[in-house]
């Protein structure tokens, strides 16, 4: 695996009043891995993420993301990376062809690369079908697949995913992982968040996140032999409750 | 640039997409035009009248016949007794009651003094004055015409001095409201629609959960927002211009002045609203705090624009107050370039304003909207 | 009907914990009437005019001095010639010019006639047409006190009673307009756009499924709204009251009942706008753009409507403002009972009526 650290984090931290939501974390990611973070509903996942990717300024801390300041560089991280958010987020009353326009027209993306996109797309996800169809009556899989690939549509370094595969079923699921796969396997770095524990499993390492706080950070197979248990669910199971 | 033109084209296929929207956009101005500007009128006519005549003369049918002939009154049925015409007043059926007493005839004759007393329902103060007004114009003008029948105009043949009064109305010598009206209220409609799509817009991406998909990318704010914008700014260019020729064509509105200039100040006038409607969409959480705040707004830019009340009447505070309103800029506008043919210097102070206020409202829209928080 | 409490007391919370729309809710309608009852009036005074006077004699300045003297009208400035006046009306200031003509004096007393134009700038007619005749008023009061008295004419004198409003307020006018105004455009607006807001996210097809009836949801919904209003039209009731002594002649009691009465009419009439309307942007287009000028103009809060063409007093009747106008004005100010306004009220409840079968019969329709 790459040593290169793409994603660094130090101390980050983000108060809502009193209420600290992300108590200073502190971890790296590593250039074309696929980086599992996890944690129950509540524990900071989404308040650290979008600290991440520059739509939510640290309170305190530091962090580095493909190379930029997260607090003075917002811009240039988005230019770098990708995101998925956890509410499907493209417009319902527009047509596939035209949110794909969209989207990679305010990335900087010219008509010609668009096209090219939209003809790559159409062939990888089988929409010749539907390319004209609002996207409001689509299957929400199908929707989920398709935000995964307009994130994509600038080549960012890392792409970062909110909850990608809530509500859909494990067929689609398996799906989806296996674009995940194939992306990784281009060299951008993934970086999911998720509280299904059968998919921390396909991570290269994982985080879990408690309250605000990093609890545990390696890869899937060292933390189960740290926990002495057979899945991830339990070091899971586990780690909460010694938190308790 | 480049960019820009991406979101203008999604919006416009937004807008173009929504079919019952874009009825709406455009059916409720026109019909509202034409319709309303008929109703808006101050116009005082078929004032309902009663009268209670206690003293069934020649004099006093002859008084009530002179009221019966005027195009302003509608003779209601006549009663003897007041308290009966009172009830019909309470009912709501009339307006003016006319008391003419016993001895109305006699005291006529022999003091050379009759009386009659007229009540008016004054709730609407404004027109209850008017009202007053024609009562006195034409029981005057009964004076005058028994004075010319009585015996008593043999003696008093010396001819009075007389100071005329000529009037003479400029623009609209026939006092039609319509001319007044039309453009007045197609001000409001091109305001009011611009405002509320406007102030509707950006909140409704992030209650739809779009707008921090954009928030992610490295979009500019100003690109986001020109491209969010420009739009709804050719959007009120049409209605403007439908509405133009439904003034001219259905309500023959005189267009004295340049018709370029009017385009010139509706685009500046058009960036103030938007940037306005954007400002409240950056504050808000929800469509319908918006447009909670963007009829709050609108009622009190409508009531004190000038357009159905005069501001000269208003005290000074609330004077003051109408300088903030750019419907006030806008109807003062439109009606000097329309019917008085007024030029860029005469609008000029205006036009002045209305870009200041441009200037200062996006200045604060494109600051208080925010990729990060 | 527990589950039903459950659900009014969640739309509560959702409407109270929301600090800002409560405030806006409340605030805004105290001061929208606190404004238009203080700014607002159709009187027209203050008029600015300027004069153009040929002869300046000592006739015309004392004339010119009256009408300085009176309240209707500012002299701004004096014009020197014909060419000016058009000048000035383009700038806009200036609503008339009186020119007195040339030897004023001398013509008065050799031909006994003389002569003041009084132009005015039409563009606005009803100021206009009161500055004509301000203007002849004001010249015939000072011909009046110049010439002797002349015992032995003929004359009928007018003495004229002012019913309901003797000190000629516009508020009196204005505080039932703005009350319907506001309570229309709230309760409709409110309603059509909360309703059709559970539709766009989603919410609502939940709300369906479970196991509270449709109808429910829908006055589940309403509830609040019909609370919050009730008590905008008390803090707008006793504004009028006090700040603006407002009278209430009549009964208090029928007062509040019609009040509901015509919330809850605007109130159906927002759901009805929302069983039409899928989006809330359509809603909005429905119930303000679609309202908020028609319930101005239309309802007689400020144009009369026995003023206007037939076409339009027809039209009128449709707008359940108008009604709710004339039904505040005879309790308020009248002082009237219900055998005056039971055909008003009547129409209310028949509009109330219509708007919930319609909403009824268009659910249905959805719904199968």
């Amino acid at each position: 695996m790459n040593e290169e650290k793409i994603i660094q984090v130090e101390n980050l931290t983000k108060k809502f009043g009193d209420f600290t939501a992300v108590k200073g974390i502190t971890f790296d990611v590593y250039k074309g891995e696929i980086f599992g973070f996890l944690g129950a509903n509540g524990a900071g996942k989404t308040t650290a993420m979008k600290m991440l990717i520059g739509i939510s300024n640290p309170t305190s801390g530091k962090a580095n993301v493909a190379g930029f300041d997260v607090l003075s560089q917002s811009e240039m991280v988005k230019k770098s990376i990708g995101y998925m958010s956890q509410k499907f987020s493209m417009y319902d009353d527009l047509t596939i062809k035209e949110n794909i326009t969209f989207f990679g027209g305010i990335y900087g993306l010219s008509r010609k690369q668009i096209k090219q996109k939209i003809t790559q797309l159409v062939e990888e996800l089988e929409l010749q079908e539907v390319i004209n169809n609002l996207v409001g009556s689509l299957p929400l899989g199908w929707k989920q697949k398709l935000s995964f690939s307009v994130a994509l549509l600038h080549e960012p370094k890392i792409v970062f995913l909110d909850e990608p595969t809530g509500g859909v079923d494990p067929i689609t699921r398996r799906q989806f992982w296996e674009m995940i796969y194939t992306q990784a396997y281009k060299g951008t770095t993934i970086f999911v968040t998720t509280h299904y524990m059968d998919e921390a499993e396909y991570c290269d390492r994982v985080s879990i996140m408690v309250d605000g706080a990093i609890e545990a950070l390696d890869s899937p197979k060292k933390l189960k032999e740290q926990f002495q248990v057979d899945s991830m669910n339990d070091v899971f199971l586990k780690l909460a409750r010694n938190i308790e | 640039m480049k960019t820009i033109l991406f979101i203008i084209q999604k919006e416009f296929k937004q807008i173009f997409r929504d079919k019952s929207m874009l009825q709406l956009i455009f059916i409720l101005p026109i019909l509202q035009l034409l319709i309303l500007s008929n109703a808006a009128t101050f116009d005082v006519k078929n004032i309902a009248i009663t009268f209670v005549d206690n003293n069934q003369s020649r004099e006093s049918r002859e008084l009530i016949s002179a009221f019966d002939a005027s195009t302003y009154f509608n003779v209601t049925e006549s009663y003897f007794s007041e308290n009966k015409a009172i009830e019909e007043m309470q009912k709501g059926k009339t307006d003016i009651i006319v008391n003419i007493p016993v001895n109305f005839n006699r005291n006529l004759q022999k003091d050379k003094k009759g009386s009659i007393s007229v009540n008016i329902n004054a709730i609407d103060a404004a027109t209850a004055g008017v009202e007053n007004v024609y009562v006195t114009q034409i029981v005057s003008a009964y004076n005058k015409n028994i004075q010319i029948q009585s015996k008593y105009i043999s003696e008093n043949k010396e001819v009075e001095q007389n100071i005329m009064v000529i009037p003479s109305f400029w623009y609209n010598n026939t006092l039609n409201y319509k001319t007044f009206m039309v453009p007045g209220i197609l001000v409001l409609l091109v305001t009011m629609l611009t405002l509320f799509l406007s102030s509707m817009n950006i909140v409704r991406e992030k209650e739809l959960g779009t707008l921090e998909q954009i928030n992610v990318t490295p979009i500019k704010k100003y690109q986001f927002i020109i491209g969010k914008l420009f739009p709804f700014w050719v959007l009120g260019l049409v209605i403007l211009t439908v509405g133009l020729i439904i003034s001219k064509v259905v309500f023959n509105v005189p267009m004295l002045g340049n018709i370029l200039l009017v385009y010139g100040f509706t685009s500046i006038y058009l960036l103030l609203i938007l940037g306005f409607g954007l400002f409240i969409s950056n504050h808000t959480e929800t469509q319908q705090q918006a447009m909670f705040i963007a009829w709050f707004f609108m009622v009190i830019f409508i009531l004190m624009s000038g357009l159905f009340t005069p501001i000269e009447s208003m005290p000074k505070w609330a004077q003051n107050i109408t300088l903030l309103n750019p419907i006030r800029y806008f109807v003062e506008f439109i009606r000097m370039v329309l019917l008085k043919g007024s030029g860029f210097v005469e609008v000029l102070n205006n036009l002045l304003i209305v870009f200041g206020f441009a200037v200062v409202v996006n200045g604060l829209a494109v600051w208080s909207y925010k990729k990060t928080n | 009907m527990k589950r039903f409490i459950g659900f009014v007391k969640k739309e509560f919370y959702h409407i109270f914990r929301d600090k800002r729309s409560l405030f806006i809710l409340f605030g805004m309608p105290i001061a929208q009437i606190l404004l238009f009852g203080f700014a607002i009036t159709n009187e027209i005074n203050n008029v600015e005019i300027a004069i153009f006077d040929q002869s300046n004699d000592v006739e015309t300045q004392k004339i010119i001095n009256k009408i300085k003297s009176s309240p209707y009208f500012n002299v701004e400035n004096q014009i020197n010639k014909e060419s000016d006046i058009e000048k000035e009306f383009k700038k806009g200031k200036i609503k008339a010019v009186l020119i007195f003509e040339r030897d004023f004096s001398k013509n008065l007393q050799t031909k006994n006639v003389a002569v003041v134009q009084a132009i005015t700038d039409a563009t606005e007619p009803n100021v206009a047409n009161t500055i004509a005749n301000y203007t002849s008023a004001i010249i015939q009061n000072y011909q009046s006190q110049k010439k002797q008295p002349k015992t032995n004419l003929v004359k009928v004198e007018v003495q004229s009673r002012m019913f309901y409003n003797p000190e000629l307020k516009s508020v009196f006018n204005f505080v039932p307009g703005v009350m319907t105004v506001i309570l229309m455009l709230v309760s409709a607006m409110m309603t059509s756009i909360s309703i059709t807001r559970e539709k766009e996210i989603g919410t609502m097809e939940i709300l369906l499924v479970s196991p509270i009836k449709p109808f429910q949801v829908i006055i589940g919904k309403v509830f609040p709204y019909i609370f919050l209003s009730i008590i905008n039209a008390i803090i707008i009731l006793l504004l009028g009251f006090f700040v603006f002594k407002m009278p209430i002649n009549g009964s208090l009691l029928l007062l509040s009942f019609e009040s509901i009465l015509f919330i809850i009419s605007a109130l159906s009439l927002g759901i009805l706008i929302s069983t039409i309307s899928d989006s809330q942007q359509t809603a909005m287009m429905l119930s303000l753009m679609g309202l908020m000028l028609p319930v101005i103009i239309l309802s007689g809060f400020i144009f009369p409507i026995n003023s206007m063409p037939l076409p339009m007093q027809i039209i009128s009747n449709i707008i359940p403002a108008k009604w709710f106008i004339i039904i505040v004005k005879a309790i308020m100010l009248k002082g009237v009972g219900i055998q005056y306004i039971w055909k008003e009220t009547l129409i209310l409840i028949g509009m109330t009526t219509l708007f919930i079968t319609i909403s009824i019969k268009k659910y249905k329709i959805r719904l199968e």
